[in-house]
Order: structure tokens, then C-alpha cells, then sequence
């Protein structure tokens, strides 16, 4: 266990210390969810409540885009200079690789939406910092992060790898985004609790299935 | 040391290694040569724990693969001809990295920089380094946990002469530790005067293997070629 | 391998048999609905081609499991065969589903749960096609098939039932969903005859076309060793 730890920790040092060397992913993905926030922004012209009304679905569009482009460039540096490889001869089990690699890209994800939500707030004028909406943003972002990872190691040793990741990853990731923007709405227009605590028990047990899962198959995809 | 029997290798319908034989002796230096496709890559590969084998046993070490490929890469090292470091890192840093992966102490890391003489440029990213000195670098990877068995893919490939001979230097020096290895190489002179026995690949099998103290240099490419027509 | 089997002939006639007389209890035998007159009958093979269309899909993932654990070619084939067919049969499901729908509530398209997730499960299809035709290896392409059919049919079901809740919960305001998530009429003795003749009848002819397309992969299979083996002949 102790040598499990050590290794995915040793993991997303490393990702996180490469990426902050170049910062070349993070800037990707930020310039990306602003754009996309102002795209909406001016496709949609609505009055101030029917923004309201989508703000969830806004706010999530936005960060599964820019996820998408976190999570493929995160796989293509080890995959180009080999260096899948260099983590496969290492005496550690291959779900180590695997958590690592999705905390790595959790985290960059959370940054995202850490600088985007304020962004959001500001331009929509909705307050989102309340400690049950981030941990929406948390739980969604968890799922979306492990199941993102998950296939993009299965892509990045397809030949058409860019393209491939949102067509895969979209339709399975489905229901944490039905959930997350039902109880990201919840919160953004005051509803009473339990009229969507039914959400956030389904963005958990999603987590924790597809957690499960990915776990259990991940070794898979790495075989020869 | 490893010992390879009647090893298959497919890829769907094509098949590369043919009820492949081969047998290393602990401490020997076998340059495995071969024209392109002929399986050298794989059969690395699948020594290494990377790939698995369709059928026949592979043992290296003690360790019998595909099952218990785990236990082996703690004590394998591996030098590929990507050059498997992170560009953005400096070397110290890789070799950081890897020596959590391998439970490393830092005295050695620091002994490994030195071996390969890059300990001056230790700061520096990897992505500055030219070639000659990533290869250095990943030796030096390969070697950081003091593996008794060294597998390297074509490591001279892309390497100046200067380059080359800083290589070769360190691979004697490293080999004389004791280490099995087994390097694939285009470079039949270079292998002859690194290894202690070649073996040539053709199609898929073993076609010839002989010591180097047994074979005259001027002999080194009728063997080669020979042998690759006694292989078809 | 090269002579096809006299159970598989036997096959294909039962699967016209059946395919026809369902036909004709659907049209001669079962009443006419009073309310939606003669398109309502669209529906027996509205649902027997979703059925099918589940059916494939329940079948990918299963041989997706059979294939990682035993690695044997057949499996693979049989996912990619079961995929193809559902592919198909969800689309002729879905376009009679609007068919049904038009008459009876004067729109294409309803947001009904099982269609929008007939609708997914499509796309999934898709993308399954897709990433099989991007991987060389086909030891590769056979693992990430499995392992992406694997976790669409986990995702699937999480997703439809969201989406049920998303419709109970927060009832839409496009026309007809009310109406579609009613469910629409009750069945009588004879429509059941009728119904449950068809879900039969269409499980045959799944059986029957899953049988050809497995046999034409596993021919196409072996033709590809051959070929590979002539040409290592020749060198």
C-alpha cells in the first residue's frame, strides 16, 4: 500500500512540476473554457432570468470542453517521447499509473474552473461560491476526470487520438453531466435542498462505479 | 539467465517470432543483430515484461514471464531508443522521479549522474540535452536500482562517433559489473567489440550465434550475411 | 468452416417464418387501436427493433468480458457483429418511433426517455466504430472494443435512468412529452398475442443475422491468415 502511495504520488509530482515548467496545457485549456463562455455568451442573448435558468448547463459545456483538452495533452507527452513505456517498466502496479494520472488531470481541471468560475460569476452575475455548489463542481469533475483518463490512455495509441476523446468520452459521461448541471442549477437558483439532493446521490454513485471499473480494467489497456 | 523456448509471437495474423529458442548465460554480453523485422524489437519487448508472448515460456532471471513480470522489473534495467525521460524535467529531476518509482536512495542518484558524467549538467532540462547525452541520461535511468539484467534497443542510434565512444565506455564499465545483457544493434563491428557473443535474428528464429572471442573481425559480415541465408 | 451449416439454413427459414407471421398477426390478427387507428400498429415493430437493438447491445458487453478474459478471436467478431446489427435496428426503431409519433402528436421527435437513450446508445455504436477503425493492432483494436462496450453498458443505464428522473422531476415543456412518458394505451388479450409473438419473432431473426455476421468475420479472418501466409510464402 505504502508503495502504491508513494508512486501515485511520485506521478502527479511529476506531471504537475512538467506542466508547471511550460504551463502549455493549463493556458490551452484556459484561453479554451474563456472563449467558450463567451461564445454562449453571444449565442444565447437572454434576459437575466432565462440566464439563470441556464447557467449550469453553461458553466458544465464549458469545463467538459476544456477537460477534453486537458486530458489529451496529459497522455500524448508520455506517449511521444516514450515515456508510457518508462512508467510501465517500473516495478508499479498499473492502476497506480492510473490514479496518478487521473489526480494529475483532476487537478488541472479544478484549476480551470477555479479561475473560470469567478469569471463565470462576474460576467453572469450569479454567485457561485457556495461550499455545496464547488463541491458539485468537485464531484462532477472527479468523474468526468477518471473516465476521461481511463480513455484517453485507450486513445493515444489509436491513430486519430484528437478527434477520438470527445466522441468516446461524451456520451458515456452523460449522466455526471445530467447531474451535475441539475445540482449545479439547484444551488444557483436557491432551491430547497431536497428537491435535488436526488442529483448529487447519483453523482456519487456514478463516481464510485465508474471509479470501480476503470480500476479493474485499466490494466488492460496497457497490455501487449 | 533468460532462457527462451519455442517462443511465438502474432499480432493478429501476422506472425513475427517463430517458436523462437535462445539461452544467456549470468554476466554475458549478447549483441543481438538482425535485419529490420526481423524481431529484434519484439523480442526485447517481450523480455522486458512490455509485451506478452503467444505461446512457448520466457524466463528471465528467475522470473517467469508474462506472470510474474512484476516482480522482474524491479530488477531489469531497460534503455530504449525513445529515449523514455521527460523533456521538461532537468536530469536530476528524471532520476528523481524514477528513484520513487524503484526505491532509490539520493546518494545513488547522485553516483549514477556521475558514472554517466552528466552530474555538471544535472540542473539542466532535458530537453537541452543533445542526443548523445539523453542516451547517457537513460543508461543511467537503466541502471539507477542496480538491476542484474540490462536490455537495450539500438541504443547508438542517432549517436555521433564522439557520442558513440562515450557510450561504449559506459556500457563496458557497467557490464563489467556483473550485469547480463542483451543489446539489439545494426553495428556489427561495435557489437563485436562490446558483447561476448552474437547471435543473428532472421525471420522470426535464432539463424546463428557465436562467440566473439571465436569469430575474426574480418569474418563479421559473411557471418552476417550467411547466416541470414541459411535462416530462409 | 467453409460449408455453411444446416442449422443455420434451418435458422434462416424459422426467422422468415416467424418474421411473417408476426406480420400477420400484427395486421390481420390484433385489433385496431381506437384511439390511434392503423399507425398504432407501427409499434409492435417499433418495440421489437429496439428490442433487438438492446439485445446487441447487452450481447457487445457480455462477449466484451468473455474477450478480455479468454483473448479468443471469436469474441471480438461476435461484439462487432452485435454492434452493426443493433447500429441498424435502433435507427429503424427510432425512425418508426417518428413515424408513430407525427400522427398521434404532431411531432417528429420526443424527448421520451427510452428514444433519447436509443439516440445515445447510437452515437455510442458510432463511436464504438469509430475507435475500432483508428487501432492497426488487432489484439488492440479487439481489448478496446471490449473494454468501451464494457463501460457503455454501465454508462447506458446510469444515463437512462437520469434522464427519466430529469423528465418526472422537471416535466418539459416541448408538447409532447408529457404525453409520451404517459405510455399512451392499454393492451388488449389479442394485442399481447401480438406483441409478444413479435419480441419473439425479432429475437429469432437477431439470432439468425448475428450467426451470418460472425460466420462472414471469422471467414473474413481466415482469409487475411492465408493471405499473410502466401505472402511469407513468397519471400
Amino acid at each position: 500500500m505504502k508503495t502504491f502511495l508513494r508512486s501515485v504520488g511520485a506521478i502527479v509530482w511529476k506531471d504537475l512540476k512538467t506542466e508547471w515548467r511550460t504551463r502549455e496545457n493549463l493556458s490551452a485549456m484556459l484561453v479554451f473554457a474563456l472563449l467558450v463562455i463567451l461564445i454562449f455568451n453571444f449565442s444565447l442573448e437572454l434576459d437575466l432570468r432565462a440566464r439563470e435558468s441556464l447557467a449550469g448547463g453553461v458553466l458544465w459545456a464549458t469545463f467538459i470542453f476544456a477537460g477534453t483538452i486537458g486530458l489529451n495533452r496529459s497522455l500524448a507527452v508520455e506517449k511521444d517521447r516514450g515515456c508510457l513505456d518508462g512508467l510501465l517498466l517500473a516495478p508499479v502496479d498499473r492502476s497506480a499509473i492510473f490514479v496518478g494520472k487521473a489526480i494529475g488531470n483532476l487537478f488541472f481541471m479544478l484549476l480551470v474552473e477555479a479561475i473560470v468560475l469567478p469569471v463565470f460569476s462576474f460576467l453572469y452575475s450569479i454567485s457561485v461560491f457556495q461550499p455545496g455548489f464547488l463541491g458539485v463542481v468537485l464531484l462532477g469533475s472527479i468523474g468526468y476526470s477518471a473516465v476521461g483518463t481511463l480513455l484517453s490512455t485507450m486513445v493515444v495509441q489509436t491513430r486519430t487520438r484528437d478527434i477520438l476523446l470527445p466522441i468516446l468520452l461524451f456520451p458515456l459521461t452523460l449522466p455526471v453531466v445530467i447531474a451535475a448541471v441539475r445540482a449545479s442549477q439547484g444551488f444557483i437558483q436557491g432551491l430547497p435542498l431536497n428537491e435535488f439532493t436526488v442529483w448529487i446521490n447519483i453523482l456519487v454513485a456514478y463516481d464510485l462505479i465508474f471509479l470501480a471499473v476503470a480500476i479493474m480494467i485499466f490494466d488492460y489497456i496497457l497490455e501487449e | 539467465m533468460i532462457k527462451v523456448q519455442k517462443l511465438v509471437k502474432r499480432y493478429g495474423p501476422l506472425t513475427v517470432l517463430r517458436e523462437l529458442d535462445l539461452s544467456v548465460e549470468s554476466g554475458e554480453f549478447v549483441a543481438l543483430l538482425g535485419p529490420n523485422g526481423a524481431g529484434k524489437t519484439t523480442l526485447l519487448r517481450i523480455l522486458s515484461s512490455l509485451a506478452r508472448p503467444t505461446s512457448g515460456s520466457v524466463q528471465v532471471g528467475s522470473y517467469i514471464l508474462p506472470s510474474q513480470g512484476a516482480s522482474l522489473r524491479a530488477n531489469l534495467g531497460v534503455v530504449s531508443h525513445q529515449p523514455l525521460l521527460y523533456g521538461d524535467l532537468s536530469a536530476e529531476e528524471n532520476l528523481q522521479f524514477f528513484s520513487k518509482l524503484y526505491s532509490v536512495t539520493p546518494e545513488r542518484i547522485t553516483q549514477v549522474l556521475e558514472l554517466v558524467g552528466l552530474y555538471r549538467r544535472r540542473d539542466d532540462l532535458v530537453r537541452t540535452f543533445s542526443r548523445g547525452m539523453q542516451q547517457r541520461l537513460a543508461i543511467g535511468r537503466a541502471i539507477l536500482h542496480n538491476p542484474s539484467i540490462l536490455l537495450l534497443d539500438e541504443p547508438h542510434t542517432g549517436l555521433d562517433q564522439a557520442a558513440g565512444e562515450i557510450l561504449d565506455r559506459i556500457l563496458t564499465e557497467v557490464a563489467l559489473e556483473g550485469r547480463t545483457v542483451v543489446m539489439t544493434s545494426h553495428d556489427l563491428l561495435r557489437s563485436s567489440e562490446l558483447a561476448t557473443r552474437l547471435v543473428l535474428l532472421s525471420k522470426g528464429k535464432i539463424a546463428r550465434s557465436v562467440l566473439t572471442a571465436d569469430l575474426d573481425p574480418a569474418q563479421l559480415v559473411d557471418f552476417y550475411k550467411s547466416g541470414l541465408e541459411e535462416g530462409s | 468452416m467453409l460449408k455453411k451449416p444446416r442449422l443455420l439454413t434451418a435458422l434462416d427459414v424459422l426467422a422468415a417464418l416467424v418474421i411473417l407471421i408476426a406480420a400477420g398477426l400484427v395486421f390481420f390478427y390484433a385489433p385496431v387501436e381506437q384511439m390511434m387507428g392503423q399507425v398504432q400498429k407501427v409499434f409492435y415493430f417499433h418495440v421489437g427493433t429496439a428490442w433487438v437493438g438492446m439485445l446487441g447491445f447487452m450481447v457487445a458487453a457480455v462477449v466484451g468480458i468473455l474477450y478480455l478474459r479468454t483473448e479468443k478471436e471469436v469474441f471480438d467478431i461476435a461484439g462487432l457483429s452485435a454492434v452493426e446489427i443493433s447500429l441498424v435496428f435502433f435507427l429503424v426503431a427510432i425512425i418508426l418511433g417518428s413515424i408513430w409519433a407525427r400522427p398521434i402528436w404532431n411531432t417528429w421527435w420526443t424527448w421520451d426517455p427510452r428514444l433519447t437513450t436509443a439516440a445515445i446508445v447510437e452515437l455510442i455504436f458510432a463511436a464504438y466504430l469509430l475507435l475500432r477503425s483508428g487501432v492497426d493492432d488487432p489484439g488492440k483494436r479487439a481489448r478496446f472494443s471490449a473494454i468501451y462496450a464494457i463501460f457503455g453498458s454501465v454508462s447506458v443505464p446510469l444515463t437512462f435512468i437520469s434522464i427519466r428522473l430529469l423528465r418526472t422531476i422537471h416535466p418539459v415543456v416541448i408538447g409532447s412529452a408529457e404525453a409520451a412518458s404517459q405510455g399512451g394505451f392499454n393492451m388488449g388479450p389479442r394485442m399481447k398475442v401480438a406483441f409478444f409473438f413479435s419480441l419473439f419473432a425479432f429475437s429469432v431473426l437477431f439470432a439468425d443475422l448475428i450467426w451470418h455476421r460472425i460466420r462472414l468475420g471469422r471467414l473474413q479472418s481466415s482469409v487475411n491468415e492465408l493471405r499473410i501466409q502466401a505472402y511469407e510464402k513468397e519471400s
